[in-house]
This record gives structure tokens, C-alpha cells and sequence, in this order.
């Protein structure tokens, strides 16, 4: 197979950037996109050209480091697939791809196909966590948790944190994402104590970030790898509007005893 | 160089209590006068970061990816052992540490192994409380599966991404940690040197991918939690990333590299399918309860799978090993294939892999039953070679996944460098010459949760530190040799590129230094490392600069590592006259062709020295006593 490409290619963060054109000629239907791209950067870096930037890493749709807008779609044409599983016998033969990075206000360019997600980092940081220090645990089994919970929860917690909820959202939300991490966490009794607190600091941070809001257009969870609901949004806005109206001013005294 | 290993006295139950009393303690007002570099942020990283932080030290903690939640223990799929018996099936802590002591072929240290198998229950509960959704029964209580090489269930899963699941508890931790003010997190930035002063580790050396800015950082103490070596193979189940320049670098600091043969290869992973490939996919293990493994009895047999009659196919495993047949372990049953591939009979347009084959179970069961117990690997499998395993065998070859050796760690985690602790897959201590399955996990998050944290009070308490800055003369001397590392590599202007000789390094170890061994051969190996990194130091191509991201630049000092570390491992490979678990010196084996270990000779740990490139490194030898577990042969006929 042979395709051209287009890829966008970006000095650096206050660089300006712009689309180039690159020939894949000799593409087997068997090689991943990553992989495809792999030998157009061997082939530039033989002739002396800078090779183009990607993130990457696992290569096995799991780490969540690959993300790449390709013709416009965030991971491509797989559907449930990160950029790492799409292979070159999703696109026709001659097609010309266009590669371009995720486009956000809070995902700034580092370089080329490679963006700045520590936004995401940030949210969790507000609050997506069981303060549980190591040490202080029960048995495992000393709370029993309905099985349904615990495969709802999993639904949510598969998130890899690739951000392209973000990527596909008109608004570049990051709804999604903070919704898996609130619900994953909402829907297990450990979780509890923490519920509101967590979804008021979690969601004030994704607005501090500079991510849009959710107006329920749904391309987040047609573009997330994993497939995650948009019903974890829902279950998040209510939190979030519980939480508000539960809202209660923090204790400033000192400890109990 | 001298090992003390510091293995507490005593019973072998009562030694890691009675070493936590007779630790120092650092007062809790003290902690946070200390700081303490956690490099890396996998399940030992990630965890021991966060817990000392907890504990009330500075942390600094470094990760090259660009979130602490990418590390490759993210891909772990199984599970997480642990001797809870929930099961009542009769798991205790002592068949934890028995199991794991005989699946590592007699070449763990007791004294570690047991510890590890004590804290594994810890680990549950601070996961559960974490909020890590493992796998629960309707009751509500938490379910088991059983896994290799042992006979109870006391695997602890959370569908197919335990590893994911336990890291991301890690990784919250880690973040309530980073927003309390403990941990400063430096993502984007790869360590490129220990420093020392006065013969203690004081600090690293880094660059910051994004800008290529190289700086400094000083610590009382510094830990690597920076995984395995698996890379050198170039094709291997790790991630693209996965490097051992952190560890080989420590290494020419003066930290013992321990036992760096001991690599798993395991048996059922897709085969390579060009020369473009990129890196290798497992498939769980759990698919060889159904499906038959077999190749044609004929020597490049061409024929599509289903046009090869019963009578003209050879189910060598079954074959060969009656009795376990195709569930024999994974050494074994990578063995084989590698054999007959090399007799010319291996299958696909490569001839380097073998079948997988579920027609008799799918006629036994049905699709349906097939599809209930392996459908999501199934389609992962489809999604990858675009053939569907329901209708034509599955393809699969071995491939390097985890390595067992790595830098020598007294009983407190610390290397011969003191102050220099190291965890996880970067060590060496608990799996000896194979890993069990679902053990590393457990490994990691013993390390870092429950061990380090305790052991390096004790050596901040004993230490007697004076303070050092980055300004210090040895700071700035690392710093410098750091930058014309840099330098030199993009001065070369060659032509072949980094991936070029990374790929031929990587065939090389595979043909010499992987799943079979033999002298000639690790000779031959020894002959042309040495001449292949001559070349790359004349004639390597690394474009761009060094005061931007330069994923081309990072790839060759990692590369550069890998072709001095191959020589030791190959070294150590060729010393070790015996085989053992993943190490297999075919001059050394039983008449049928079975692992000979030679208890005698080599029941040690090999703890090498670096002597400078090219130099013969020199041996240290930690014997190796097995006072609970007597020494066995292992065989599966």
C-alpha cells in the first residue's frame, strides 16, 4: 500500500506550526499506524530530516501515551481502539491521512504530534483519590461490595487517560475523564467519605484548566478508546449538584482531642 | 567490592519483624529535614514515592513519561498473588514462599522471598482501600484465579488490566501526595547519572525532555525504581520506552549488576510479521487450557493450516511432555517452539511461529463457550493479524517479557553503593532464575509500600550525612559528562540510524543470548557487541538538537547503555555453567533434554562489578543457602 501524509509539524510550543506532506510509499496492511510512522521517520532521518514527534509507548492500547488526530477523527478510524491499535488495513490504498495533534486550549503543543496533558494530572491532584495511607487498611474482604458496583466502577476506572474525550469535544471538554475517575471512585463504599468533596474540587479544576464545558454533543465517548459512557457525566452533575447544595463550610479547628 | 547481603538472624519467619524493631526509627519531626529522589514511577516508584511522602519526607520523584501514570506495569494483565486463602483451599504465607522460592529455580535469596510472601497480604487490603476494583463474587467478596506453578487460587484480578488498576491506585496516592506539598513530581524528565559524594549517593543528574535543559538534584538519599532490561532484545513485550540506562548507569557508578542472564521469555505472544515491527504482543498464557500447540511434521510445509491432514501434524508438546502437555511452563514450552522453528517447520510467512489451535476445543464446547472464557483475547488477536481464531489457529511465538536479573540489593533494598536503594523489575532479589506468574506486581508494591519505606530510615538514621548542594564540584562534574554524552552523539552525523543499531543488537542477543545458549554461541556474541557499538560510536545519524524534544536523542543514549550492557549479560551467561529457570546452556542439560542445574557450583547470586567498557567485570558471588526450601529437580514429563 502507499499513502500521503499529512502531518503537522511544530518547532516548539511558541513555534508556529503547519501541515507537511510526506510520502509512505511500501506500507504493508499488517503494520500498525505507529509503525507506519516509524519507517517514514527512518526514512528522515536517513536524508537528515528532524523525524516527526509522536508520544508513545506501550504500543498495546494501555498506557495511554499515543494520541494523534487522524483525517479529523481522535485515534482514528477503529472504533474502542487507541491510535497503537489501528493498523494501515483501516485506510484505503493511495489515501492521502491527515495527522495532527490533539487540539485543546489546556493541551499545549510541546512539540510536532506531541501535546502537554498535565492538565489532566492536575484534576486528579484536586481530588481524584481515597486518602487511604499506606498502612492504614482493613481486610480486603472486611466490606463486601455488590458485584455490580464493582463492574460499574471498573467500567469507569478503564480510562487510560489518553484525553481524547478532550480532542473530540467541540468544546474541549474533559468531562469524561473527570466523570470516569468521580464515578469509579462515587460508586464504591470506600470512596464515599470523600464523594462531594471530590467532585466539587475535581470539576472546579477541570474549569481552571481552561477545558470547556459538557453540552452533551457525545463525541467523547464515540472518539474514548475504552469506550466509556457518557452516563458517568450524568452520574458526575449530580454529584456535583448534591454536593453544591449539601455544601458545608470545613471545620478550621484543631484536631478532636 | 564486598556483599553483605544483611540477611537478619533468626528463624526464617521471624526475621523481617525482628528487623523492622531492631531498624532505627527517624522521629517524625526529623523526616522532613530528609529528602529522598524516587526515580521512576511504575508500581515501586509510584507507591514508595508516595508513601514516604506520607510519612513526612521530601520527595522528589522523576518520570520520563509525561504523567506518572504511564509506566509499563500498566500493561500487566493477570493478576496480583497473595497468600490471603480466601479460598480455604490451603494457601498459607509458607506456600507462597515455597512456590515462589522452587519457581525461581533455587537462585532467590530465602530470606527476601519470604518477606515478600508475608507483606503480599498487606498489599490486598491497602489496594482495596485504595479503591482498586478487583474482581468480586456475588457475595460481594473478592474472587481468585489460579495461575502457574502453583495449585491454589490466589490471584487477585481485575479483569484483564490488574496492572492498570493497581497502578492507578498508585498514581492517585501519589497525586493526594504531590497537592499536600510532599512530593515535588518532575515529569518530562529522564535521569542520566547517580552522583556521589564521598562514596554515598547524593543526587542525579536529569534532562528535561521537553527543552533539553540538563540539571541537577541533591537527596540524602536516592531510589531507582526503573524497571527492566527486556529492550536489549530490541523486540520484546515492554514498552517502546523501557530502557536500563538508569540502572547500567548506576552500575558504572559502582552498584553490583546481579545475575543479568536471568531473562523470561514467555512462550505465547504474536509473532514478529516484518521487519518494520515495532514490538511484541502477549497473549495471555491462560489460552493454552484450550488450545493445542502444533507445526507440520514436515519441514516447510506451505499448506493453509486447514488443508494439513491429523496424521501430517506434530503436537510436539504433548508429545514430548506427556503429562503436562500443553500447559507445560513457560521455559519449557518456549523451548520447544524455538526448536522446531528452527528445524524448518515453524509456520507463517516468517517461519518463526507456531499454532495455536482451538478447532477440537471449539468442537468439544462449542464457539460460544470458547468465545464466554477468551473473547476479548480473541479480538485483540483479530484485531492485530486480521485473522479470526475461530475458524484458523492462532499464530503465537515466544517473546522476551521480564528480566529477573538486575542491580544487586542488600535485604533493605540498597545496592553497593550505599544510599542507592533500588526496586521492582530494576533489582534483583525475589524471582531468582524465573519469575512465577502475577509476582511481579506483588514485588513492586512490596517494595514500595512496605519495605523501602521502613529500611531507609535506618539508613538516613546510621548515615551521619553532611549537606550537600548541586553546586558541589561532583555535581557539576556529572552534569558535564552528562552534556558531552549529548554532544558527541549528535556530532557523529553517521549514516545509520539509532532504531538501525538497536534492531541488529537486538538479533543478536535474540540468535545468541536468548531462549538457548551455548558457549560458541554467547562467544560469538562477545566478538561482535563490542564491534557494533565501535561502529555506532563512529557512524550513528541523530538529527535535530539537544535544546528540544529529541525523541532520537533520548533513543540513543538508551541504545548506547544496551550496547555495553549486552557484554555483561552475555558474560554472566557464559560463566553460569548450568541451566536454570529462563537461563538454558544447552551444553547443560538431562538426556531428555531437561534444565540441569549444577547446585554445587553455581547456587549463587553473580554480582558484577564494572571495570570500565570493554573490561572483563569482575565477579562477586552471594552464596546462596536454602535452609527451608531443599533443593529439587524440577520436571514435567
Amino acid at each position: 500500500m502507499k499513502f500521503t501524509l499529512e502531518v503537522w509539524r511544530q518547532k516548539g510550543p511558541n513555534a508556529a506550526g503547519k501541515l507537511e506532506r510526506y510520502d509512505a510509499p511500501d506500507v504493508s496492511p499488517d503494520m500498525s499506524f505507529l509503525e507506519m510512522l516509524d519507517v517514514v521517520n527512518e526514512r528522515l532521518n536517513e536524508t537528515g530530516t528532524e523525524p516527526i514527534a509522536f508520544a508513545h509507548d506501550c504500543r498495546e492500547g494501555i498506557c495511554g501515551s499515543c494520541s494523534l488526530m487522524i483525517n479529523g477523527i481522535a485515534h482514528g478510524p477503529v472504533r474502542g481502539a487507541a491510535t497503537c491499535q489501528v493498523h494501515m488495513r483501516s485506510f484505503a490504498d493511495g489515501e492521502t491521512i491527515r495527522i495532527e495533534p490533539w487540539r485543546a486550549r489546556a493541551f499545549p503543543v510541546i512539540k510536532d504530534l506531541v501535546v502537554d496533558r498535565e492538565a489532566l494530572d492536575r484534576i486528579v491532584q484536586a481530588g481524584g483519590f481515597i486518602s487511604a495511607p499506606t498502612g492504614s487498611a482493613p481486610d480486603a474482604n472486611a466490606i463486601a461490595i455488590p458485584k455490580q458496583d464493582v463492574d460499574d466502577a471498573m467500567d469507569a476506572a478503564a480510562c487510560i487517560g489518553c484525553g481524547a474525550c478532550v480532542a473530540a469535544c467541540p468544546n474541549a471538554s474533559a468531562s469524561l475523564f473527570t466523570a470516569a475517575k468521580v464515578s469509579h471512585l462515587g460508586l464504591l463504599p470506600q470512596g464515599q467519605p470523600e464523594r462531594y468533596r471530590r467532585v466539587e474540587r475535581m470539576v472546579d479544576q477541570m474549569d481552571l484548566e481552561g477545558f470547556g464545558g459538557c453540552t452533551l454533543f457525545g463525541e467523547c465517548q464515540e472518539a474514548c478508546p475504552k469506550l466509556i459512557s457518557i452516563d458517568t457525566i450524568a452520574r458526575m452533575n449530580r454529584d456535583y449538584f448534591k454536593a453544591a447544595a449539601m455544601s458545608r463550610v470545613e471545620s478550621t479547628a484543631g484536631g478532636s482531642g | 567490592m564486598e556483599l553483605r547481603s544483611r540477611i537478619p538472624s533468626g528463624p526464617i519467619e521471624q526475621k523481617w519483624d525482628k528487623h523492622r524493631f531492631e531498624m532505627k526509627l527517624v522521629n517524625p519531626a526529623n523526616k522532613r529535614k530528609y529528602t529522598v529522589i524516587v526515580v521512576g514511577t511504575g508500581l515501586a516508584g509510584g507507591s514508595a514515592a508516595a508513601t514516604l511522602s506520607e510519612l513526612g519526607y521530601n520527595v522528589l520523584c522523576f518520570s520520563f513519561h509525561d504523567s506518572p501514570r504511564r509506566a509499563h506495569s500498566i500493561a500487566a494483565q493477570g493478576g496480583i498473588n497473595a497468600a490471603k486463602n480466601y479460598q480455604n483451599d490451603g494457601d498459607s504465607i509458607y506456600r507462597l514462599f515455597y512456590d515462589t522460592v522452587k519457581g525461581g529455580d533455587f537462585r532467590a535469596r530465602e530470606a527476601n522471598v519470604y518477606r515478600l510472601a508475608q507483606i503480599s497480604v498487606n498489599i490486598i487490603d491497602q489496594c482495596v482501600a485504595q479503591g482498586v476494583p478487583f474482581a468480586r463474587e456475588y457475595g460481594g467478596l473478592l474472587a481468585n484465579r489460579s495461575f502457574g506453578g502453583a495449585q491454589v487460587s490466589r490471584t487477585f484480578y481485575a479483569r484483564g488490566q490488574t496492572g492498570q488498576q493497581l497502578l492507578l491506585g498508585a498514581y492517585q496516592a501519589l497525586e493526594k501526595e504531590i497537592a499536600r506539598g510532599g512530593v515535588r513530581m518532575f515529569t518530562h524528565t529522564e535521569m542520566l547519572d547517580v552522583v556521589l559524594v564521598d562514596g554515598k549517593a547524593r543526587g542525579i543528574v536529569t534532562r528535561d525532555l521537553r527543552t533539553g535543559a540538563i540539571e541537577t538534584y541533591a537527596a540524602d538519599a536516592v531510589v531507582l525504581a526503573t524497571g527492566g532490561y527486556g529492550n536489549v532484545f530490541y523486540l520484546s513485550t515492554n514498552a517502546k520506552n523501557s530502557n536500563a540506562t538508569a540502572i547500567w548507569r548506576a552500575h558504572k557508578r559502582g552498584a553490583a549488576f546481579a545475575n543479568p542472564c536471568f531473562t523470561q521469555i514467555h512462550p505465547t505472544c504474536i509473532p514478529v510479521s516484518g521487519d518494520y515491527q515495532s514490538k511484541l504482543t502477549l497473549m495471555s498464557e491462560s489460552l493454552r487450557n484450550d488450545g493445542r500447540v502444533w507445526v507440520p511434521k514436515a519441514r516447510g510445509d506451505k499448506r493453509a493450516p486447514g488443508d494439513i491432514p491429523e496424521a501430517e501434524r506434530d503436537y510436539y508438546l504433548e508429545r514430548k511432555y506427556p503429562s503436562y502437555g500443553n500447559l507445560s511452563p513457560r521455559d519449557i514450552a518456549s523451548r520447544a517452539a524455538k526448536e522446531v522453528c528452527d528445524e524448518g517447520r515453524g509456520v507463517g510467512e516468517t517461519g518463526r511461529g507456531v499454532y495455536l489451535d482451538f478447532a477440537d476445543a471449539i468442537n468439544r464446547v462449542g464457539e460460544q463457550r470458547i468465545r464466554e472464557r477468551y473473547g476479548n483475547l480473541f479480538e485483540m488477536y483479530e484485531r492485530i493479524t486480521d485473522e479470526n481464531p475461530y475458524k484458523v489457529p492462532m499464530r503465537i511465538y515466544p517473546a522476551v517479557h521480564y528480566t529477573m536479573g538486575g542491580l544487586w540489593v542488600d535485604y533493605n533494598l540498597m545496592s553497593t553503593i550505599p544510599g542507592l536503594h533500588v526496586m521492582g523489575e530494576a533489582n534483583f532479589s525475589d524471582h531468582g532464575a524465573n519469575r512465577l506468574g502475577a509476582s511481579a506486581l506483588m514485588q513492586g508494591l512490596a517494595d514500595g509500600y512496605f519495605i523501602l519505606p521502613y529500611t531507609i530510615g535506618d539508613y538516613l538514621a546510621n548515615a551521619k550525612l553532611e549537606k550537600v548542594s548541586a553546586e558541589h564540584p561532583d555535581f557539576v562534574a556529572a552534569k558535564k559528562t552528562v552534556a558531552d554524552t549529548s554532544n558527541r552523539l549528535l556530532g557523529i552525523k553517521g549514516k545509520r540510524t539509532v532504531d538501525a543499531f538497536h534492531r541488529e543488537l537486538g538479533l543478536i542477543m535474540w540468535e545468541d543470548c536468548g531462549m538457548a545458549r551455548n558457549a560458541a554461541g554467547l562467544k560469538r556474541a562477545l566478538g561482535r557487541i563490542p564491534e557494533l557499538r565501535e561502529e555506532f560510536w563512529r557512524n550513528v545519524n541523530v538529527p535535530g538538537s539537544d535544546a528540544e524534544l529529541n525523541q532520537a536523542l533520548e533513543k540513543a543514549g538508551r541504545v548506547a547503555d544496551f550496547l555495553e550492557f549486552a557484554e555483561l549479560m552475555c558474560t554472566d551467561a557464559l560463566h553460569r555453567e548450568e541451566s536454570c529457570g529462563g537461563h538454558f546452556r544447552e551444553e547443560h542439560q538431562t538426556p531428555d533434554g531437561e534444565a540441569q542445574r549444577d547446585d554445587s557450583r553455581y547456587a549463587y547470586a553473580a554480582a558484577w562489578e564494572f571495570a570500565g567498557v570493554g573490561n572483563a567485570p569482575i565477579l562477586h558471588k552471594e552464596p546462596l543457602a536454602f535452609e527451608n526450601v531443599p533443593l529439587t529437580q524440577r520436571s514435567y514429563k
